[in-house]
C-alpha cells in the first residue's frame, strides 16, 4: 500500500505544481496518471507549441513548461503510478482515503485532489458494429507488450504516428504487419513514412490504402476481418486487429464516486478551497467547475496552493499556518536539501 | 455590427440560429462552444489544432468556405462518422463571406 499526505489524480500541470505547494507545508505527494509518462495535456497534445501566457515567460515549449515543474518539484520526492488510472475510492472511518487504480495498487492518502482535466485518455475506437465483442480477443488498442504479437498476423489501422511507428516495430516481431489507412497519404514524422515506405518494398510491411476495416469476424478471437476498398469488399485473415486512432478524453470512473458533476465537471467551493461535496476529496485545475471558471494552467496552479493550505489545516487542525515567502524562508527539500536566497552581506568597508 | 448569422443543429437534432462575431478571430468550433452547444468535453479537444476532429460537422447549404488544408483532410481521413460533406469546425474561420451558413454537428464518438 502506498502511504501519502496528499494522493493527486493527474499529473498534468495542476497536478505537478500541487507537489511543490504541500512541499512548502511539508506535506507528501503522490500521483497518478493513466498516461505514461507526466504533463496531461500539454505532453499529450501539444508538446512542441509555445505557452505565451505563463506569468514571466514571454514563450515556453510545452514539453519544456513540464520539464521544468518536474525539475521543480524533484526535492519534494513525489511518488508516481504511471500507467494507471485511479477507479474507485473508499473513504475509511477516520476521514482518510483509499484509491485503486485499474491495475488494482492501493493508494492511502489524508486527502485526496483530483486533477484529472478532461479525464483520463481512451481510445478513439472506430465505428465497427462488434467490436466491443472482440475487445482482449484479438482487437487491441495499446500495443502493450509486443510479445503478443510475437509470429502472429496483424492489421493496424489509422494514418498517425502510432500506425507508422508500430508497423515498423511490429515488422520484426509479428508474422505478417498489414497497415490499413483511408488515404494514401500518412501524417507522421517523415522518416517514418519512408521507413514504412521502405518496409513495404521489402515485403515486410503489406500496406492497403485508401481502404477500411468494415467488418470484423471470428468465433471467440478475431481470425478475420472485412476490408472495404474503393468499391470493393474484401476479406483477410488475421490474429490481431489495432486499430490506432488517437486518444480522447473522458471523466471516466471519476464519475462514479458521487461527487456532484456540472458540465463534465466536478462542482467544487471556490470560494473557499476547491472542496468537492464530499469532505477531504478536492477538485483542481480544469477538471473542476464554479462559477466563472477559466480553464488556464495559471488558474490551475492558483486553485492547487489554495488546496494545498486547506489539506494543512485539515491534517493539522487548530494549528497556526503563517504564509511564509519563499524568497525569505528558502525551501526545505525532503531529500535533505536546502535552498534560499543568497546573502551578501559586507560588514565593514575599508 | 459585426456579427453574421450561423445556424448549428447540435447533437440532439436541434437548431440554433446564433450570431457570430466576425472581428474576434473566432472559429465554428469556438462559437458552438461560446454558446454551449455541446457539453464541455466533448468538442474542441485539441483546442483547435485539426487533431482530434471533435469538432466534425457537416456543411448542409451551399454557403461557399475556403478549401481544406491538408491538415484538415488528413485528420478527417481518420475520423469517424465521415461524409462527403464534413468539415472541422475549428478550421472554418467566421467571416462576412460564411453568412447564412447551416451546419450540423457530427455524432460524438
Ligand atoms: C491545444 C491546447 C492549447 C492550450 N494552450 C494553452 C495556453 O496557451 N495557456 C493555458 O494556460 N492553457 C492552455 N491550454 C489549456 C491547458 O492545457 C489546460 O488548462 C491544462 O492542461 C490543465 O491542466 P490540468 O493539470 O488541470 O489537467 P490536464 O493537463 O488535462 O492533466 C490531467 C491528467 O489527469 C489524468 N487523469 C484524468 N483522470 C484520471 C484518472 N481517473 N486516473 C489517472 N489519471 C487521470 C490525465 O491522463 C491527464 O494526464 C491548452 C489546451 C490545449 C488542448
Ligand atoms: S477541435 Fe480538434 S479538430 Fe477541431
Amino acid at each position: 500500500m502506498i502511504e501519502t499526505d496528499i494522493l493527486i489524480i493527474g499529473a498534468g500541470p495542476t497536478g505537478l505544481f500541487a507537489v511543490f505547494e504541500a512541499g512548502l507545508l511539508k506535506l507528501k505527494c503522490h500521483l497518478i496518471d493513466g498516461l505514461p509518462q507526466p504533463g496531461g495535456q500539454l505532453t499529450e497534445l501539444y508538446p512542441k507549441k509555445p505557452i505565451f501566457d505563463i506569468p514571466g515567460y514571454p514563450s515556453v515549449g510545452a514539453a519544456e513548461l513540464i520539464d521544468n515543474l518536474m525539475e521543480q518539484i524533484k526535492q519534494f520526492e513525489p511518488g508516481f503510478t504511471l500507467n494507471e488510472v485511479a477507479e474507485t475510492i473508499d473513504k475509511l472511518e477516520d476521514g482518510t482515503f483509499i484509491v485503486t487504480t485499474n491495475k488494482g495498487t492501493k493508494h492511502h492518502a489524508k486527502a485526496v485532489a483530483i486533477a484529472g482535466g478532461l479525464g483520463s485518455f481512451e481510445p478513439r475506437k472506430p465505428v465497427i458494429d462488434n467490436i466491443a465483442f472482440y475487445e482482449d480477443k484479438g482487437v487491441e488498442y495499446f500495443v502493450k507488450n509486443p510479445e503478443l504479437f510475437r509470429d502472429k498476423k496483424i492489421v493496424i489501422a489509422g494514418g498517425g504516428d502510432s500506425a507508422l511507428d508500430w508497423s515498423i516495430f511490429l515488422a520484426d516481431v509479428a508474422s505478417s504487419v498489414t497497415l490499413v489507412h483511408r488515404r494514401n497519404e500518412f501524417r507522421g514524422a517523415l522518416d517514418s513514412v519512408e521507413k514504412v515506405q521502405e518496409l513495404k518494398k521489402q515485403g515486410k510491411v503489406n500496406l492497403i490504402t485508401p481502404a477500411e476495416v468494415i467488418e470484423v469476424h471470428g468465433e471467440n478471437h478475431v481470425n478475420a476481418l472485412t476490408l472495404q476498398i474503393g468499391d470493393e469488399k474484401q476479406q483477410i485473415e488475421t490474429d490481431y486487429f489495432i486499430p490506432l486512432f488517437g486518444l480522447t478524453p473522458k471523466l471516466g470512473p471519476i464519475a462514479n464516486w458521487g461527487l456532484e458533476i456540472e458540465k463534465n465537471a466536478i462542482k467544487v467551493n471556490n470560494a473557499l478551497d476547491y472542496q468537492t461535496n464530499i469532505p477531504g476529496i478536492y477538485a483542481i485545475g480544469d477538471v473542476n467547475i464554479y462559477p466563472g471558471k477559466l480553464k488556464l494552467i495559471l488558474c490551475g496552479f492558483h486553485e492547487a496552493t489554495l488546496m494545498c493550505q486547506s489539506v494543512y489545516n485539515l491534517i493539522n487542525p487548530g494549528k497556526k499556518y503563517v504564509l511564509k515567502y519563499t524568497t525569505v524562508s528558502g525551501i526545505d527539500g525532503f531529500d535533505g536539501t536546502r535552498k534560499e536566497a543568497e546573502k551578501a552581506v559586507v560588514k565593514s568597508i575599508d | 455590427m459585426n456579427d453574421i448569422k450561423i445556424t448549428i443543429i447540435d447533437r440532439e437534432g436541434v437548431s440554433h440560429e446564433v450570431d457570430a462575431p466576425t472581428d474576434m478571430n473566432m472559429n465554428v468550433m469556438e462559437l458552438i462552444r461560446a454558446y454551449e452547444l455541446a457539453p464541455e468535453g466533448t468538442i474542441g479537444i485539441c483546442g483547435g489544432m485539426a487533431m482530434c476532429a471533435s469538432c466534425q460537422c457537416y456543411v448542409l447549404n451551399d454557403v461557399e468556405l475556403p478549401e481544406m488544408s491538408d491538415d484538415e483532410e488528413a485528420m478527417l481521413s481518420e475520423a469517424f462518422n465521415v461524409k462527403e460533406n464534413s468539415r472541422l469546425g475549428c478550421q472554418i474561420h467566421i467571416t462576412p463571406e460564411i453568412e447564412g451558413l447551416l451546419v450540423e454537428l457530427a455524432p460524438e464518438n
